[in-house]
């Protein structure tokens, strides 16, 4: 229970020519990317095409350099496989058995959607795409594309004048051969969300020299994390390795790198990760037409919105940013915890931002010596109700790499009825954790879905609720806004505006692992 | 104050009768996780003052563990646990539910061995009565009327206020305290605002209370002298062992876990049974016990209403041997999903974790009884979703409501019955509206 930090054994440098691109860039520039979700129908020519696929790596390139190699990169191109995905290409049971079980068993198994609700409009059984998308009463967005869990997401980015191009080199006749096409999603980038709000603004830094030591109690808000959390094969934030496949050396596995923490086994996921892709439709008119309801005009609609986002439209934060430096936030708008807002009133706890990152550390109240920890340990803290109720954030962080698609709407045009053509819009979320369950999962179901998030009742998240009752609790669209004369301000009846459509588990591999894919294993 | 109580009745399953048994249970549900609770069989419905109940099979499926210290697996008969948790004393409620439920209950316990026909059913109860080594109650004296009462309240209020919604927004802090005080206690009220005043606590149970109180600490003091002798000895024995236990935690079948995931997340909050083997050896028996005798200890006189430790989302919990001293078993009733459940033990409680499944058979490395251990993540969750049992049949009171949605709702009720508050206090009260 002391403040003694775990001991860093040498891990190795980071071989950023080893991790795929995607975990260290968004790739902002390349404003141009589309995710095409394939199913694999011949395996060998997948493999083949595997083997030519020019995947990019995490090296950092200087856009001052002479030679053009050297320089960063206009294109990119990534990969990712889901469970079944790994076993049409002939990746062994065995092998795809060590990988963990959230990954195995796939986005949407039957208690997964109660815990990251997926229920009511957003069951599977509404997906657009995806492993349950066989009601033939719902219809489908593709109706000739193959259906079931996607096999492999291939990503394409590029600057607009380069993107046809990149498509063209990268897919190719091994590529017809390999994959039918289930979705191919446009996906632009835009510093904006749907809603209208700067999106973004967050993000956990990686510490990609590993000097993050992971103390066994954070006292200090941080946003460095370890690069365990976000990369297999390196120490987490419990100062451990995730769980993830160690093979036995053999004639199709020796170009793998060695396990540090296992002698003599190969690392597949080392410079690896998970990634989670959920498609979220985003009903922007009905936000804004709500907001506007509720309020009467459109500034104090603004206010209420901004406060189910927990940000202003410029996504600055709603309490005031801080004068000392937190560690890891090299942004202003980021530099601010709710240490000086117990009571909700700035920010209040049910809005979205504040649910995605609570920016708890491991004690509320910054003990300062091991007596304190002590009582505070034993339950004999503060008696304040709303004292020690969220989790230390830092066991729970994901990095962000979704993409917007669909036209952006302003919103002051969304309050007007929609043209008879108006297409889908919204995110392809996605983000990349070394451990599905304890990161994308846990945020998903304590934070975002949980309708007792913090204390609260009667609420889920103000944009991603899916609004439906849960036993006991009719009501699960309320939005809660405390005020410091003591009685909150509350708004009912919150429609839903998010609609989950479809969604994977996926592995994003290093290039060895890819490499080690593309060979054949039955050899 | 009505003090709480809890019964656990435990015999071993006639083989044969197993099939038989599973039936009877899985027919208590409308489906699986999700109880009838007016169910043919055991109504918990109508017992009012059950917070919670459960019937388990203790089907043990890592007895073979034992095998990591060279010692042959140990042949357990199959159990059946029914258990609950109630307002009052555990006696007089096997009397009601005896009284009541007699059919049902002599038709589950008939699969259990040494019971016939001509059984007397209370006596057969309590004769396979198991007490917990350890008990944990999250607020004593809080009695499932008070909190249906308390919830009723609640919604009452907060319907008031959502009628009324023009009003408060302007009224101060002590001016809303004040409306809603007449609401409830002005002479015409609906009777919909029943609040029953606590009833007088039962002096056998304070005597005993009292005696608990002074005499643990009492018994310590005079084995005090022996306590402080073993000490360096206990300290060297504990560090060999914990040096060479082996860990065993390997991933668990994946089925397995999916199947428990079935059984999960129904409602707000979560049953959890866990079952594994002591490590072999009187030292981690006595260790355990000694653990546990101080976690009961302070469950029942030292922890703040509605904590356990930091964690506040546990409503009841018990650890319990089951019959002998080899094995024990967990159980406890939790708000939020398993996982977080499992990363609030970490990162809250590791060293009250630690000390009590630190001496089960392949938990993960302790040092000094109560470091690390869980903070070998991984390894832990291996272990403890390994050691999770299917709950058969699984009983809540009152679904929806988490512990501390009940905190909650008895510090609007309390705030409202105090006739003046200052604004400071109504400040903080009307923001738990």
């Amino acid at each position: 229970m002391g403040g003694s930090s775990v001991t860093m054994t040498t891990n190795g440098e980071v071989e950023f020519s080893d991790v795929q691109g995607l975990m260290r860039f968004g790739y902002r520039r390349m404003t141009k990317a589309r995710y095409v979700l394939l199913r694999v129908k011949d395996a060998a020519a997948a493999r083949r095409w595997l083997a030519s696929a020019k995947v990019n790596t995490a090296e950092l390139k200087n856009s001052k350099a002479r030679e053009s190699k050297d320089k960063p990169p206009t294109t990119a191109l990534h990969i990712a496989f889901t469970a079944s995905g790994l076993d049409a290409i002939g990746v062994p049971e065995s092998v795809i058995a060590m990988f963990s079980h959230e990954f195995r068993t796939g986005m949407a198994t039957e208690y997964r959607a109660r815990q990251l609700g997926d229920l009511g409009a957003n069951a599977h059984g509404h997906w657009d795409w995806g492993p349950r998308r066989a009601e033939p009463d719902v219809p489908s967005s593709e109706p000739d594309a193959p259906v079931g869990e996607p096999h492999v997401l291939v990503m394409f980015f590029a600057e607009p004048e380069e993107f046809d191009d990149h498509l063209q080199r990268s897919t190719g006749e091994a590529w017809d051969k390999a994959f039918e096409v289930q979705r191919s999603f446009p996906a632009d980038v835009d510093l904006i969300e749907h809603f209208g709000f700067k999106d973004g603004v967050s993000q956990p830094k990686i510490s990609w020299d590993q000097k993050r030591e992971t103390p066994k109690t954070q006292l200090d808000y941080t946003n460095v994390a370890a690069l365990g959390e976000f990369l297999l094969g390196y120490r987490n934030e419990y100062g451990k390795f995730t769980d993830r496949p160690l093979l036995k050396p053999g004639a199709g596995n020796a170009e793998l790198l060695d396990a540090v923490d296992a002698p003599g086994k190969k690392d597949l996921a080392r410079n690896g990760t998970y990634l989670v892709m959920r498609q979220l439709r985003q009903d922007v008119r009905g936000f804004w037409q709500f907001v506007n309801e509720q309020s009467g005009d459109f500034a104090e609609a603004e206010k209420l919105a901004t406060a189910m986002v927990g940000r202003a439209l410029d996504g600055d934060p709603l309490v005031p940013i801080q004068m000392e430096p937190i560690p890891g936030v090299d942004r202003k708008q980021n530099q601010f915890t709710f240490d000086n807002d117990a009571a909700g009133t700035w920010c209040p706890f049910g809005s979205h931002a504040r649910r995605a990152n609570p920016r708890n550390t491991d004690f509320p109240g910054r003990p300062a010596n091991w007596l304190k920890k002590l009582i505070i340990s034993l339950g004999f803290g503060s008696k304040d109700f709303g004292y020690d109720l969220a989790s230390s954030v830092r066991f729970h962080r994901i990095l962000r790499r979704g993409r917007n698609y669909g036209t952006r709407l302003k919103p002051e045009d969304a309050l007007s009825p929609p043209p008879p053509d108006e297409g889908d819009r919204g995110l392809h979320f996605m983000c990349l954790n070394a451990n599905i369950s304890r990161q994308f999962e846990f945020v998903q179901n304590a934070w975002f879905a949980n309708t007792k998030f913090s204390g609260m009742t009667g609420e889920s998240d103000p944009l991603l609720g899916n609004r439906e009752p849960i036993p006991g609790c009719p009501v699960t669209s309320d939005f809660n806004m405390p005020q410091q004369s003591g009685l909150r301000q509350r708004v009912s009846g919150l429609p839903q505006f998010i609609k989950v459509v479809g969604g994977a588990y996926f592995f994003l591999p290093s290039l060895r692992a890819l490499r080690y894919f593309a060979g054949d294993k039955t050899a | 104050m009505t003090p709480q109580s809890s019964f656990m009745v435990l015999a071993p399953i006639v083989p044969a009768r197993e099939e038989e048994l599973r039936a009877l249970l899985a027919a208590m549900n409308d489906s699986p996780g999700i109880v009838d609770p007016q169910n043919a069989l055991v109504p918990f419905g109508r017992f009012t003052t059950l917070h919670f109940a459960r019937f388990v099979i203790l089907d043990d499926l890592t007895t073979g563990d034992i095998g990591v210290y060279g010692l042959p697996t140990r042949e357990y008969p199959l159990y059946l646990a029914f258990l609950g948790d109630v307002d009052g004393s555990e006696t007089a409620f096997l009397r009601w539910l005896v009284g009541s439920a007699p059919d049902g209950l002599r038709k589950l316990f008939s699969c259990c061995k040494d019971f016939g026909p001509d059984t007397d059913l209370l006596d057969w109860i309590q004769q396979h009565r198991s007490p917990p080594r350890a008990n944990y109650v999250n607020t004593r004296g809080r009695t499932v009327g008070q909190v249906h009462e308390e919830a009723g309240l609640r919604d009452a209020l907060e319907a008031h206020i959502t009628a009324n919604a023009a009003v408060f927004q302007d009224l101060s802090p002590q001016a809303i305290h004040a409306e809603l005080r007449w609401l409830v206690y002005r002479k015409t009220s609906p009777k919909r605002f029943t609040l029953t005043a606590p009833a007088p606590t039962p002096l056998k149970w304070r005597i005993r209370n009292v005696l608990h109180l002074i005499g643990v600490p009492l018994l310590l003091l005079a084995a005090s002298p022996l306590l402080i002798a073993i000490l360096p000895f206990y300290l060297i024995i504990l560090r060999y062992k914990e040096k060479t236990d082996p860990v065993v935690a390997p991933t668990v079948d994946q089925k397995y876990s999916d199947d428990l995931a079935l059984l999960e997340d129904h409602d707000v909050t979560n049953q959890f049974s866990a079952l594994g083997s002591l490590k072999p050896g009187i030292f981690r028996f006595l260790t355990l016990f000694g653990v546990l005798l101080a976690v009961d200890y302070a469950a029942r006189h030292i922890v703040r209403p509605g904590r356990l430790g930091r964690i506040r989302t546990i409503h009841f919990a018990r650890w319990v041997f089951v019959a002998g001293r080899e094995r024990m078993v967990f159980f406890s009733n939790y708000d939020g999903s398993v996982d977080s459940y499992m990363d609030d033990f970490i990162n809250k409680t590791a060293f009250g974790l630690n000390s009590s499944f630190g001496n089960g058979i392949g938990y993960p490395v302790t040092n000094w009884l109560i470091k690390d251990g869980c903070w070998d993540e991984r390894n832990y969750k291996e272990y403890l979703r390994r050691h999770t049992i299917p709950t058969q049949v699984w009983y809540k009171a009152r679904p929806g409501l988490t512990a501390v949605d009940m905190e909650r709702n008895t510090r609007i009720r309390q705030g409202l019955e105090s006739e003046t508050i200052s604004e400071e206090a109504a400040r903080e009260w009307a923001a738990l509206l």
